[in-house]
């Protein structure tokens, strides 16, 4: 398939719990101020771009976000979304030494996941970069039930009180208000319309998706995006015919998500009640189709053989997918675990456990303690989230942003960036734009900023 | 489809497709030392567990109140 830019953006939760003799509280603010002491080394907003092309700065709500470098290639997406987590992983830890140092004893928890205790809710965010000359009603016509129903192998899981069901399968679903909006913090919707493609406008549209939930398993980020690049393909080649358009899609994704057995049939506008397993199938054969006729390559191979083994096993016993999805790894330990030491659902320990489950430090994770123990299946070996954490992408604009940073790093050279340019200042006052980002470097700038 | 036939079948694809990861880790169940090696894996596995539940759950749970984000 043609290639694709891809991006990730995590907004992460946090708790100081204080230690020691005298337990000092710290707020959130407070805290978040010492993750970023670090790297902000004089500049005047929590707002850096990092060697390894990625951004990290804080973000509405006070949470820290980290924001992948550009990828063309959804495993690679998915090393890079990691690196993420190691990296504020190792900030909280620095952090912490040096809150010890100013009388300050305690730790820091950081979540990957959408809800705190009252529900107040934080994004996951999918950005892709898409041809700008599809028309976006039909786009949004063709994605809705799509992201309906694609929780069914990319919700993050969600405990809910005993009375109210026990579970659901998506973190955000309660939290979907509209079909199309340009909110993300009030009325949020299915389709996002904010468009910064950070590109070329006249060719490229950016879709900035806040519909999905944060993923801690490795397969769930994959196909999440790895489907979703697909769809999007097809919709850019004009490929879909099928009309799948939902009766009420915002009423849908609840019910979705709400059901765990996935066997509940929602209503579409002709009348006729799909499973969103049924949906998803259907998006599956349009797809198998389509690469009958375009371009395939190993990633999207790989991409179409876990979608197709997993809507199998959905379709007859979701809980087959413990090692694999988010949302049923997490029902299954919970459950495990409530059996064998006698506690009741609506305990505090199951909540407890369920935050658990996100934390990326790794040696407080119930997520990184399956991991370890081989509990969960990979998509990337951890020499790769390593090199993602130190160097960007290799054929997308964020090498040379990486380069750069590096080097501008170790001059301790005064500099802007951004997504799309790079500016020195005094003495030599330069600003290189770039709104092609396959485009690994840009020739004249590289010339300039290589002799420096 | 069974379990273990699923698991297989994902594993051909991914050996097909595959250049990503090849190792990729598969429970060992079978015979009955197997069920009980399995047994004590869980038992450490659930101690481990314990292990990050340290703190009060209540206390830790409450304390967990952020501003909402996007």
């Amino acid at each position: 398939m043609k290639r694709r830019i891809y991006g990730l953006e995590t907004e992460f939760g946090i708790i100081w719990t204080p230690d020691g003799p005298r337990k000092k509280t710290l707020t959130v603010q407070n805290v978040v101020m010492y993750l970023f002491r670090e790297i902000v080394a004089g500049r005047m907003y929590p707002d850096v771009f990092l060697e390894n092309g990625a951004r990290f700065y804080q973000d509405i709500g006070c949470h820290p976000e980290y924001a992948t470098p550009e990828c063309d290639d959804v495993a690679e997406l998915v090393a890079h979304d990691k690196a993420g987590e190691r990296i504020i992983t190792r900030l909280a830890s620095t952090a912490e030494r040096r809150m010890k140092n100013d009388g300050f004893y305690g730790k820091i928890s950081i979540f990957k996941n959408n809800l705190d205790t009252p529900g107040n809710t934080y994004g996951c965010h999918e950005n892709y970069l898409m041809e700008r000359h599809v028309d976006f009603r039909q786009l949004a016509s063709q994605l809705i039930p799509f992201f309906v129903t694609r929780q069914v192998f990319a919700g993050a899981g969600k405990i809910k009180p005993s009375h109210r069901g026990y579970y659901a399968i998506s973190q955000r679903a309660e939290h979907i208000r509209e079909e199309i909006s340009i909110g993300t913090t009030t009325a949020r919707g299915i389709i996002n319309t904010r468009d910064e493609p950070h590109a070329d406008r006249e060719k490229y549209r950016r879709l900035h998706v806040i519909v999905g939930d944060s993923n801690m398993s490795e397969f769930s980020t994959f196909l999440k995006v790895g489907t979703t690049g697909i769809i999007l393909r097809m919709i850019e080649d004009n490929f879909i015919q099928q009309r799948f358009a939902l009766r009420n899609p915002v009423k849908a994704i609840r019910e979705i998500s709400d059901d765990i057995t996935c066997k509940h049939q929602i209503e579409l506008q002709n009348g006729k009640r799909l499973s969103a397993v049924d949906l998803q199938w259907q998006y599956l054969e349009c797809a198998k189709r389509y690469l009958e006729q375009a371009e395939s390559d190993p990633t999207t191979a790989q991409i179409m053989a876990r979608w197709e083994y997993v809507l199998t096993c959905l379709e007859t016993d979701p809980m087959q997918l413990e090692r694999e999805l988010d949302w049923v790894i997490k029902w299954k330990w919970l459950q495990t675990y409530l059996a064998k030491r006698g506690y009741d659902w609506d305990s505090p320990q199951v909540k407890h456990l369920d935050l658990k489950y996100h934390n990326v430090r790794q040696e407080e994770s119930l997520y990184y303690t399956l991991e370890r123990r081989a509990e969960v299946e990979r998509i990337v070996r951890d020499t790769q989230i390593r090199h993602a954490e130190h160097f960007p992408p290799e054929k997308t604009r964020a090498k040379f942003r990486g380069k750069f940073i590096k080097k501008v790093n170790e001059g301790k050279i005064l500099c802007g960036v951004n997504w799309s340019y790079i500016q020195l200042y005094e003495p030599y006052q330069i600003l290189y734009l770039s709104t092609d980002p396959f485009k690994p470097e840009f020739d004249e700038a590289s010339r300039t900023i290589y002799s420096i | 489809m069974s379990t273990e036939k699923q698991q297989e079948h994902l594993k051909r694809h991914i050996d097909e497709t595959e250049d990503v990861q090849s190792d990729v880790g598969q429970p060992d169940v079978g015979n009955g030392e197997m069920d009980e090696e399995f047994v004590e894996d869980l038992d450490s596995l659930l101690d481990e567990i314990d292990e990050i539940l340290e703190e009060d759950s209540q206390e830790f749970v409450e304390s967990y109140i952020q501003r909402g984000g996007q």
